[in-house]
């Protein structure tokens, strides 16, 4: 018995039953993400971006695509033009609410749709090995062996312009790299001990992937894929500056920036606001998914 | 006596389908080759001879030594008999059932009566899990519910020593070595097994902590019925906690038999060794030259004639070219002492072997 009693001699004197709450790895990620202000910040800004353009009917003060030629390239602040207008004289404020609804869904949408294939290939791939992992990988390491942003044109320039064929295309380019990280993490709870554990118990291969190696996987995952958030945008909006993705009378943060650019020595700082949109964007993306990191780290 | 003690109790458990005279687990001709595979084509280039032809059982009650040097094979053994890796060949009979085939109990029945505690505790813990649902889960597997299950963690967590209040909630990384290990053998009791293999489980242990988790382990058997297989490299560990003990070498069985007489009168130059690489209590008797000289030969390429005898210093022509069998193990009483020397079975040919059977 005496060993029993060393194990337990930090015993509170109250009573320890109500003290000590089920927690759930949710619930403790939680936890330690309430008192990290950068990332809650960050996380406020994100869901206000997401706002504006989901509200941008009702928040924009014009039409985004009336175009007056009176009024082309005004500074920001002129009149009620708050951000000024672009080289067609048309409002910058509305053309980014609207924009913002195109581009945040080409940063979230594919990342997405990408992490939900890719992550179910890469967990299949790491946890049956073999074979199965051979012609798994070995087909992304085809499209791993083109640039992204080449492989995007290539998709793009086969498929053709338009807002779907825009999402479909940066999907694939998205797939091998979630898939890569998720094989790697599953190949390395797959041989530990634990999931030999498990087995042993005679649980179904379904009940131990769920239990024991999903929730291993899934924080290099979305962290990962968060982080690829802001690389969907700047690709979204580098097939739109080279006109693959939605066609020009439409806001897009990527277009309005092609569009402007010649304009960069009139009015300097409006050519520069799509630009400036597309930053503060994936910044709190990236920021959120450190701090999302560091919060899924239990050992932390 | 403690065998027929252990025995007779064995008898009264409702589990017991074979009778106290039934082993607890009877292993038939166990092998396991590992492919080695190289070449453009990935062909199979060889094979490294893990287990190779290993018999033995296990007595209901009983605890049964394995001891060895790394590589032999041990814990190749110990994931086989587990299931956890494919055998190659070889039988599992489980108190009198042939597990696994279609006339004997399936592997779900097997699952419940044998578990295993891993050697490294840290790695068999899953890190995100708090350690109540990780010892739940079993249950939870076998259909218990949620609530069920959750006290049945709590119950056992208790049984090991933890206070469920106080450790139920915590990741396995804010527990100690000692007290992972405890959770480790709390969840490999869950599906309340009749058999625990014990690989190396207390071998990461500091001595003190090693000590409670030994003693842990001989009370919950008392109290459980259990068996154990107990697989360690320490000598002294076997020697204190088992009924029996059967040495391995590259793979193979080389002695088996009781502990005592094996500690005290090993037949096999191997089992000499070993036993003469323990440390002894009394400086005067400092053991200085290591009693066995360099690595094990690649289990890729045995070499022919007994396993041992490029270290062997008893080593003889027959030796080289005769492989010396190790006797009827199946067909052994516990308390039979065998090995597989020449040296010990009469007119093998060897200069020492005995002229009649003993």
């Amino acid at each position: 018995m005496s060993e029993i009693v060393a194990d337990s001699f930090r015993q509170p004197v109250r009573d320890p039953v109500s003290l000590v709450p089920v927690r759930s790895y949710w619930g403790s990620v939680w936890q330690r993400l309430r008192f990290d202000y950068v990332t809650l910040f960050c996380l406020a800004v994100i869901l206000l971006i997401v706002a504006s353009a989901v509200f941008a009917p009702w928040l924009a003060p014009m039409d985004p695509d009336k175009s007056s030629m009176a009024y082309r390239l005004r500074p920001v602040g002129y009149r009620n033009f708050m951000l000024g207008t672009d080289e067609q004289g048309r409002d910058m404020l509305s053309r980014l609410l609207y924009g913002g609804r195109i581009s945040l869904t080409m940063g979230i949408l594919p990342v997405m749709l990408s992490t939900l294939i890719g992550g179910l290939f890469g967990v299949v791939a790491g946890y049956y090995g073999g074979k199965i992992n051979m012609a798994i990988m070995r087909t992304m390491d085809v499209f791993f062996a083109f640039p992204s942003i080449l492989l995007a044109i290539a998709i793009s320039g086969s498929l053709g312009g338009g807002i779907t064929n825009q999402l479909l295309t940066l999907t694939v380019v998205l797939i091998p790299p979630l898939c890569r990280v998720a094989e790697t993490a599953t190949t390395q709870v797959r041989t530990m001990d634990f999931v030999d554990a498990a087995r042993s118990t005679g649980a179904s291969t379904m009940s131990i992937l769920f239990t024991h190696v999903l929730i291993n996987v899934i924080s290099p995952v979305l962290v990962y894929a968060s982080t690829l958030v802001s690389v969907s945008i700047i690709l979204a909006s580098g097939l739109s500056f080279l006109g693959l993705g939605v066609s020009p009378p439409t806001a897009d943060w990527g277009l309005m920036l092609a569009t402007l650019r010649q304009s960069i020595y009139v009015q300097p700082l409006v050519s520069a606001i799509p630009g400036i949109a597309i930053l503060v964007t994936s910044i709190a993306f990236n920021l959120v998914s450190d701090g999302l990191r560091q919060a899924m780290d239990v050992r932390a | 006596m403690s065998d027929l003690m252990a025995a007779q109790k064995a008898a009264a458990d409702p589990r017991d389908r074979g009778g106290p005279a039934q082993p607890m687990l009877i292993v038939d001709g166990f092998k396991k080759y590992f492919p080695i595979r190289a070449g453009l084509l990935n062909r199979q280039v060889a094979e490294v001879k893990a287990v190779d032809d290993v018999s033995f059982f296990v007595m209901k009650g009983e605890t049964l030594g394995i001891v060895g040097e790394s590589g032999c094979g041990k814990s190749t053994l110990a994931r086989l008999l587990m299931h956890l890796i494919r055998k190659d060949a070889g039988q599992l009979i489980l108190d009198g059932d042939l597990v696994g085939e279609a006339s004997g109990i399936l592997l779900d029945g097997l699952r419940r009566s044998l578990q295993m505690v891993f050697q490294d505790s840290s790695s068999s813990l899953n890190p995100r899990l708090p350690i109540e649902q990780s010892i739940a889960y079993g249950p939870r597997v076998q259909g218990a519910s949620r609530q069920v299950a959750r006290q049945q963690a709590r119950s056992l967590m208790e049984k090991v020593g933890l206070n469920p209040n106080l450790f139920g909630q915590r990741y396995a990384h804010e527990l100690s070595g000692g007290q992972k290990q405890r959770v480790n053998i709390a969840r490999a009791l869950a599906l309340d097994p009749r058999l625990l293999i014990l690989d190396e489980a207390v071998s990461a242990l500091d001595k003190s902590v090693e000590a409670q988790v030994l003693n842990l382990l001989g009370d919950i058997k008392k109290e459980l019925r259990l068996t154990y297989i107990f697989i360690s490299h320490d000598l002294h560990v076997v020697r204190y906690i088992s009924d029996r003990v059967m040495v391995m070498y590259l793979g193979q069985l080389v002695e088996i038999g009781p502990v005592d007489t094996i500690y005290e009168d090993p037949k096999h130059p191997y089992t000499q060794a070993l036993l003469a690489c323990r440390l002894n209590m009394d400086p005067h008797e400092r053991v200085d030259a290591a009693p066995l000289a360099g690595d094990p030969p690649s289990p890729v390429i045995p070499p022919p004639g007994c396993r041992f005898h490029t270290r062997c210093p008893y080593v003889e022509d027959v030796c080289k070219t005769t492989s010396p069998g190790l006797g009827d193990v199946l067909r052994l009483s516990p308390k039979q002492h065998l090995a597989a020397c020449h040296m010990v079975h009469p007119r093998s040919g060897h200069s020492s072997a005995p002229a009649f059977a003993a």
